[in-house]
């Protein structure tokens, strides 16, 4: 891994926030174990707290900012931020920004969590690490080649940005390139980036289920054998519901580069699918 | 009901910051409708709210479902040629509803919204198993989806025991006004 970013000795602070913490242990597990074969230490953020999601942000905006105000407070000088959520993500990085640009708002802070801001504070998504990452580490850790195996990349709404972060750069066709050098193969289609309703999952499981259903038969249209998301939540809602006859499984992207890697840690994680991905493995020879 | 002018202006302000959102600038070219994928469940379509906005309207907006449905997932902001930050002109009017006392729209989800804060004013994370049990129970719905919970705490989904944040103290400052 090319040390570009500025890390001490490729460690990085690890927040990985409620789903990933809580319903997707796969996702998490794999997300460590990546990291751990390509030489990147995680060291998860000492008593990090929710970032308040969309719930605060709906009905309470002081909580909104002041949430991830912790989190960022919390934060060792020096280290990047990695942030495994996307949603997440978003809430740092904008309440970060609107930091940034504000004295008033950071003699606040500067006040509440008898603290400093650190305006350089790099906070950083999954994606940008593997932008980081070149052949020669894909020729040193591949021990198996995903054989072709025909992907639909999910992002849903993470490639979305609000206008406070218009600047920042886009992940677009990341997933589909890496796992291209992985030996996977990406389809065409057309849902990529289409939401998959989050938490109107439990208050209008009618209006998710539409929304998921739409999705899950867009890609098998388009020939996929797998789902690939970057995003627990996104994870959740594709199993839990989609009410189609026919679904294919879904994979979280670190998940499929663990296999690659040939981690073995991941028959734990498999258990854990609603939608069984062990024959498609099998079939393709990978498990 | 009409939004007075300090109102428009609360909307207006950027509530996360003091950065505006000047929902003016909208001229209907209804990109933000074409990309929501939640507009089949809307009563009013996001660009006609800020249409109405423009023109003050405040109560059809403030008991709309539209601004409880939306979700903030930004994919109509991202392309509005006019970079409106639709889904914090959207975060304003929830908490303007709220304030003002109005019908809410989808008592739902603002339901949810409540029992998501709690938790995390409780325990500084979400935990999720109480959540939907404390939502459900406010609903008095609580068979439904229960195959769907028994699958999720089987499939170790939902963790039992809440994890709490230790400086509680830290969040319980959050929410004290
Ligand atoms: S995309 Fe922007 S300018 Fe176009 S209708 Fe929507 S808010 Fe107005
Ligand atoms: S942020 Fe709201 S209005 Fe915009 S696309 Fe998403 S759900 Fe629709």
């Amino acid at each position: 891994m090319k040390a570009s970013l500025k890390s001490k000795e490729n460690t990085y602070a690890y927040f990985p926030g409620c789903s990933l913490a809580a319903s997707g242990h796969e996702n998490n597990r794999s997300i460590y174990k990546f990291c751990e074969k390509v030489g990147i230490h995680l060291e998860e953020l000492d008593d990090w707290n929710c970032c308040g999601s969309s719930s605060a942000h709906s009905i309470d905006s002081e909580a909104a900012a002041l949430l991830p105000q912790r989190n960022i407070s919390l934060a060792q000088q020096g280290l990047p931020l990695l942030v495994a959520c996307p949603s997440c993500y978003i809430r740092m990085r904008s309440t970060h920004e609107e930091l940034k640009s504000d004295d008033q708002a950071k003699e606040m802070y500067k006040n509440r969590w008898e603290r400093n801001f650190d305006q350089d504070l790099e906070i950083i998504h999954f994606f940008d690490l593997l932008t980081k990452l070149d052949q020669t580490v894909i020729d040193k850790n591949m021990t198996k080649p995903l054989n072709g195996i025909r992907f639909a990349s999910y992002y849903g709404c993470m490639l979305a940005k609000p206008p406070i972060l218009r600047k920042d750069k886009r992940h677009t066709g990341i997933m589909e390139k890496t796992l291209k050098m992985l030996g996977a193969e990406p389809v065409s289609w057309q849902n990529f980036s289409k939401c998959c309703g989050t938490y109107l999952s439990v208050a209008k499981p009618e209006v998710t289920t539409k929304v998921v259903n739409q999705i899950m038969d867009n890609a098998i249209e388009s020939e996929a054998e797998c789902l690939v998301t970057a995003c627990a939540m996104c994870h959740l809602n594709l199993e839990i519901r989609c009410s189609l006859k026919q679904q294919i499984p879904t994979f979280h992207f670190s998940e499929l580069l663990c296999i690659a890697f040939g981690v073995d840690d991941h028959k734990k994680w498999f258990k854990r699918h609603l939608v069984d991905p062990v024959p498609l493995l099998k079939e393709k020879g990978l498990v | 009901m009409k939004l007075s002018s300090q109102e428009m202006k609360r909307v207006l302000e950027d509530v996360r910051g003091h950065s505006e959102v000047n929902f003016n600038l909208c001229f209907q070219c209804r990109t933000c409708a074409n990309a929501c994928p939640f507009l089949d469940a809307m009563d009013i379509h996001p660009n006609v709210i800020m249409r109405m906005l423009q023109f003050g309207m405040g109560e059809p907006v403030l008991k709309s479902s539209t601004i409880w449905v939306c979700v903030g997932c930004n994919t109509c902001c991202d392309s509005c040629p006019m970079a409106i930050d639709i889904p914090t002109v959207m975060d304003a009017l929830r908490q303007l509803a709220m304030e003002k006392g109005v019908a809410i729209g989808e008592p739902d989800i603002l339901n949810f919204h409540e029992q998501m804060l709690k938790s995390v004013k409780k325990y500084g994370r979400a935990h999720k198993l109480e959540i939907m049990m404390r939502y459900k129970l406010k609903k008095k719905d609580l068979f439904q989806d229960i195959g769907l919970g028994l699958t999720m705490l089987a499939k170790r989904k939902l963790d039992l025991r809440a994890k709490k944040v230790k400086d509680i103290q830290s969040i319980e400052s959050i929410f004290k006004k």
